[in-house]
């Protein structure tokens, strides 16, 4: 199937460019279009958007609030609990009578921000952290990396629970913690991919323009980096869900009434035994769905974005 | 005429782990107002780079000294951001290979932009538009159009022209070219050395060519300087050191090149290989390759001594050479 699909892209590509004018046809432009001839990539890229418009527009549909205990359920959530339209709750409730679907749909919200955030942190801290290492050189960038090492080195989910727990478990201090590493993996990459850039002859030539470094690095160095910065963003959104996600399974994450995917998981797993599989079931699917895409997006990115590396 | 560009004791060292190399050894040399120098050597022999350090490009490990008066203005004195006011405004430079030279990522109007914004104030607008005439200017079809190009949809020949254009926007007095015409094949070579010709006529541009096509040097320049072990060993007006030379290096140079008239059956190369600059022979540095060396070439460096003409050579041989197959 996967050869299929290859043969399949390469006639496609070759038969389109045909009637191309001499439009600026960008490497982003050819990228899409290598993009969109990949099944898997744009499959999930839709059931990925259709997630994202489910949790926006989901809410109008919701009879209940995520905090409203539903007391008839309370007692008998096995039997009364059960997901029915009739009641108004459509995934059913959860152990203690609430609405499980509009808590579904705000842990998926919660979960895709703290993917976000976390991948956007280390979007902009890392790319420019490891261009200037990178393009700096010597002793800046044996710091700099130096730096990264030794954080990378503290067992980060020990800082991240003392974090939570010393100041608290607030939406802000789990940014924080998570901002505080996300960046690192990147700034890596970056640096890598900038030594490489900075050798090339039209950095050399820019610098013989007269260009200031801060001009080399943003119009000549960064621009040509986006390709596998895009990439690697979008391949640490589950990352960054499932570290969300394991800390709101330890009790950590996400204070109540508000929730988080890894929470309700946790709560499901908990009740499983009692056979209200669908407290576990709800929350995992949309779980498994929004990592599954997420990783496919990204697979499509890089193989649309670095052709070479297929 | 005052020359706009002096160069004194020039000499560019490299820190190695253990030792210190010399790729270029006080070298002097003017440039004149408008004319066309072609410097020559074998790789290795510091052409390139001694105008690296002129730029300050030298690599890290690098470190140069003497002076390089523009004016009265010594480069090598000027700090990195000092030096950003003159280089591409005064002097610019053209890479070898115009595959690798242009960002693959931004339009070729935002790249030539970037000069005049950087050293005439103008703003993005009127820069493209500067651009798109000087893109005109140097031979490329519906200039317009292939402005909003992006590098990879131009051919190799395309491609320097727009690095040409690149160079000669903001009217440097000094043009480097770096080997310009290696990466390219033959035909687009003769293009390309004819619109260096015309535009640094227009321009008054001033053209330092470096090169090891001694076709190339020919064809465009006027006057040449050939290096050998990172000294100069010949200089001269092109006529006088192509139908007289008087450098066995420059002459085996000379031998060394296909020739169109004579039907030589094989190339007739100098022999050996150029020496290590970790460790030049001692007194002159050609003497292993050399059909004339006697004994004081082995002992003593030749230092440049004035001709008539203006020519300068560094060689203890006098009188006429006959080139043939050193046994």
């Amino acid at each position: 199937m996967l050869a299929d699909n290859r043969i399949k892209t390469v006639t496609s590509v070759a038969a389109a460019p045909a009637d191309v004018p001499a439009k600026g046809r960008s490497l982003w432009r050819d990228a899409g279009r290598r993009f969109m001839a990949n099944k898997a990539a744009m499959t999930s890229l839709i059931v990925l958007i259709g997630v994202v418009l489910f949790t926006i527009i989901g809410p109008f549909f919701a009879k209940w609030s995520i905090e409203k205990v539903d007391w008839s359920v309370v007692g008998n959530v096995l039997t009364a609990g059960a997901p029915s339209f009739e009641t108004g709750h459509y995934f059913g409730t959860d152990e203690v009578g609430r609405d499980l679907y509009s808590r579904v749909i705000q842990g998926t919200q919660i979960s895709l921000l703290v993917g976000l955030v976390g991948s956007a942190i280390a979007v902009v801290v890392g790319t420019i952290y490891g261009a200037v290492a990178g393009y700096f050189g010597g002793r800046l960038d044996s710091a700099m990396m130096r730096l990264v090492d030794i954080i990378y080195s503290i067992p980060y989910m020990f800082i991240l629970i003392l974090l939570l727990i010393v100041f608290g478990r607030s939406f802000i201090m789990l940014f924080v913690g998570i901002g505080l590493i996300s960046w690192l993996g990147m700034s890596r990459v970056v640096r890598g991919q900038t030594l490489t850039l900075k050798n090339r002859e039209f950095v050399e030539a820019a610098i013989a323009t007269g260009s200031k470094p801060r001009d080399v690095i943003f119009r000549h160095i960064v621009p040509n980096l986006l390709g596998i910065v895009a990439i690697y963003a979008t391949l640490l959104v589950p990352e960054m869900i499932l570290l969300e996600s394991f800390i709101s399974f330890l009790g950590l994450g996400v204070q109540e009434p508000n929730t988080s995917l890894g929470a309700l998981i946790s709560e499901g797993a908990q009740t499983m035994q009692y056979g209200t599989y669908w407290q576990l079931a709800f929350p995992l699917v949309f779980f498994i769905t929004i990592l599954f895409t997420f990783f496919f997006v990204g697979d499509g990115l890089r193989d649309a974005l670095d052709p070479k590396d297929r | 005429m005052a020359p706009v560009l002096t160069v004194k004791d020039l000499s560019v060292r490299f820190a190695l782990h253990e030792s210190v190399v010399t790729a270029v050894n006080n070298l002097n040399f003017t440039l004149e107002a408008g004319e066309t120098l072609a410097v020559v050597g074998e790789s290795g022999s510091g052409k390139s780079q001694a105008f690296l350090a002129l730029m300050g490009l030298l690599a890290k490990n690098g470190s140069v000294s003497g002076q390089a008066l523009l004016g009265d203005v010594d480069l090598l004195a000027l700090s990195k951001t000092e030096l950003n006011q003159y280089r591409g405004r005064d002097v610019a430079m053209i890479f070898q290979d115009p595959m690798t030279s242009l960002n693959p990522a931004l339009r070729l109007k935002q790249q030539l932009a970037e000069v005049l914004v950087l050293h005439k104030g103008q703003d993005q607008k009127q820069a493209e538009t500067s651009a798109i005439e000087m893109l005109e200017r140097v031979g490329i079809p519906e200039p317009a159009k292939r402005a909003n190009a992006y590098p990879h949809q131009l051919s190799g020949g395309m491609r320097q022209r727009v690095m040409i254009a690149m160079a000669l926007l903001c009217q440097p007095k000094i043009l480097i070219a770096d080997e310009p015409t290696t990466a390219l094949d033959v035909t687009v070579q003769a293009q390309m050395l004819d619109l260096f010709k015309t535009l640094t006529e227009d321009f008054g541009t001033s053209l330092v060519l470096i090169t090891h096509d001694l076709g190339v040097v020919a064809g465009v320049a006027d006057r040449m300087m050939v290096m050998y072990g990172g000294r100069p060993v010949e200089k001269g007006t092109v006529d006088d050191l192509f139908y007289d030379p008087r450098h066995p290096y420059t002459l085996g140079l000379l031998h060394s090149t296909p020739h169109i008239a004579k039907r030589a059956e094989r190339l007739d190369p100098i022999q050996g290989m150029p020496p290590s600059l970790e460790n030049l022979p001692k007194g002159c540095a050609f003497h292993p390759r050399c059909a004339f060396a006697f004994d004081r070439c082995l002992a003593e460096r030749p230092a440049l001594t004035q001709l008539e003409n203006g020519r300068e050579k560094a060689c203890f041989h006098e009188g006429p050479m006959r080139y043939g197959k050193v046994a």
